[in-house]
């Protein structure tokens, strides 16, 4: 890089207009992940604690009515209230979401750092492997667990995360080499940090804001695949509630009442959006450039 | 008395001999340039001496730190030396830097690494450092990130930080080639300084023969990693023995000699001014 030949104060002057409203201004797009995002979070959260009706609770007078005052999501075909489904399945999306980039980034952060920092063979041991847990699809080890453990929501989780794992590795390995390749990591060597230390101080400080976004877009994933799960009948067991199993239960009224499906449908597909979003409005504040200049913005 | 000193040192990758039979010897006070082109090999040596090479490549002969030979010492003895003993200048002083960690903190990580001090009395000694290298406003220095300060001010904290547990040697691989001149002339003349006050044996690696003359009292010169010429800095200045180094030495005197009206050099522009670098 060049530099100028008379520079003239400590720290440079002051950011340009253009970043301050950069940090004052958050894209559209992020603020509508937000939204989404949060109306999920919440009917998930209320859930815990409230719902229009039981689970189990059915007016069988009211089999598949459309959405009412009473129902605002309509009933099934035993009458059962939908919105309530909804809830509880919106608590199911997020647990095994979290749970699911949980599970994949306590495998994979440490298999791709590992893979990054270790030398040549181990790297490609680990590479080698990556590949074939990408290559093996999630709904296969999916049903093999089921077969071997019974469906539940926990081989869910640990099927979705092993999965996710692989993207997470292999992320996490290509950042973190990318960080060791630089020439402060030498340097930090060539004072005599122990690798592990080096890890800690360097790399991962570096990488961590791409992990994250990496994590917001796993976790969309995997409410999709927690939904096809459930829909194959190999995920959350009933009577426990999941999006996927709405459904498969809807699917053979679906000519009577479509609301049924379009609704749980609807759900899935408005939670990956605004994960999405999410993610890419978080990729923008968490950059470290835009980061460090919005920081020397607020130091003034 | 001798702290650093490689003997027929030679570094191959596969069958490919790279660095073929450097020897030299670092005391107390010593100042040893090691010039030649790209590619001669020079900053091979320098990692090398740190027991640094990149994966794949071998090292043979002898390097001898403090009397022990550390050619095949596993990495944790080397580890010990490393920023202890004999510490590092790099080249470009952006990339030498974490640019997500603020500068004093760099500065106090190799002290609390080898002097075991606590983060408050390691932050304290880097401050210290930031005021040795003639930083200006060390206080708001060490909490800036490296990019919020400028080339020559980033050069100084690498310098503070490859100084800070006080090694006994020093390698400065080029650190003044990134650098514009006015900068260069600066940097050098803390190195001089810090050279003298702390009795750091100086390696300075450059393929610019005037800044290294300035600097060092001994030349090596390499080239295809040999070492073609070696002596006292006077000697191989005015009577080169090598081809190359007399084609060195001439190519030198015509850039000199572009720049000799006295004119042109306005006292005070460069080199006072050292806090703006």
């Amino acid at each position: 890089m060049s530099v100028p030949t008379l520079e003239s104060t400590a720290v440079e002057a002051g950011p340009t207009p253009g970043v301050r409203t950069r940090r004052g201004v958050r894209s559209p797009a992020f603020v509508a992940g937000v939204v989404v995002v949060g109306a999920i979070l919440a009917l998930a959260l209320v859930s815990l604690i409230w719902t229009p009706y039981g689970l189990d609770q059915a007016s069988p007078g009211a089999r598949l009515s459309g959405p009412s005052a009473l129902h605002w999501a309509g009933t099934d075909r035993l009458g059962r209230d939908q919105f309530t489904q909804l809830m509880l399945g919106a608590w199911t999306a997020v647990w095994v979401g979290f749970s699911s980039v949980v599970v994949a980034s306590v495998i994979g952060v440490p298999l791709g750092l590992v893979a990054a920092a270790a030398g040549r063979m181990v790297d490609d041991a680990i590479a080698g492997l990556i590949d074939i847990v990408i290559a093996f699809p999630t709904l296969l080890l999916a049903m093999l667990l089921v077969t071997v453990y019974g469906a539940s929501t926990g081989v869910a989780v640990t099927a979705i995360g092993i999965g996710l794992s692989a993207e997470v590795a292999r992320l996490t390995r290509i950042s973190a080499s990318r960080v060791f390749t630089q020439d402060f990591v030498l340097a930090a060597r060539t004072c005599g940090t122990r690798p592990v230390m080096i890890l800690v101080r360097h790399v991962l400080p570096n990488i961590w804001h791409t992990l994250v976004v990496q994590a917001t877009l796993a976790f969309g994933i995997a409410v999709v695949a927690e939904a096809s799960l459930s829909y194959l009948g190999l995920g959350t067991p009933p009577p426990a509630p999941s999006w996927g199993r709405m459904l498969q239960e809807a699917q053979a009224t679906v000519s009577v009442a479509p609301w049924n499906v379009v609704l749980p449908g609807l759900a899935v597909a408005a939670t990956v959006i605004g994960v999405n979003l999410l993610g890419d409005g978080l990729r923008e504040l968490l950059d470290p450039q835009l980061r460090e200049r919005s920081r020397q913005g607020a130091d003034r | 008395m001798t702290v650093l000193a490689a003997t027929n040192l030679s570094i191959a990758l596969g069958g490919r001999s790279l660095v073929r039979d450097v020897t030299l010897e670092l005391a107390a006070h010593d100042r040893v340039g090691l010039i030649g082109e790209s590619g001669s090999g020079k900053s091979l040596t320098a990692q090398a001496l740190l027991g640094l090479l990149p994966d794949g490549m071998r090292a043979t002969g002898r390097i001898v730190i403090d009397g022990r030979d550390y050619l095949e010492a596993p990495d944790r003895a080397w580890r010990r030396v490393r920023g202890s003993t004999v510490s590092m200048v790099f080249q470009e002083p952006l990339t030498a830097l974490d640019p997500l960690m603020p500068v004093g903190r760099q500065i106090a990580g190799p002290l609390r690494l080898h002097h075991g001090l606590n983060r408050a009395d390691a932050q304290a000694q880097a401050l210290e450092w930031c005021r040795r290298v003639h930083l200006p406003d060390p206080e708001r220095i060490v909490r800036a990130l490296p990019h919020q300060i400028s080339g020559g001010q980033r050069q100084r904290v690498a310098v503070a930080m490859a100084l800070a547990c006080r090694p006994r040697v020093l390698i400065a691989d080029e650190p003044t080639t990134a650098l514009d001149v006015t900068v260069q002339k600066q940097i050098l003349a803390l190195l001089d300084e810090l050279i003298e006050e702390t009795g750091v044996a100086l390696l300075f690696i450059s393929h610019d023969l005037p800044v290294v003359a300035g600097l060092a009292r001994t030349l090596l010169v390499m080239r295809s990693g040999e070492v073609v010429e070696s002596g006292p800095t006077d000697d191989v200045l005015r009577r080169p023995k090598s081809s190359y180094g007399r084609e060195l030495v001439a190519s030198a005197r015509e850039v000199t000699r572009l720049a000799s009206p006295p004119a042109v050099v306005t006292p005070g522009a460069a080199g006072t001014e050292r806090g703006d670098a």
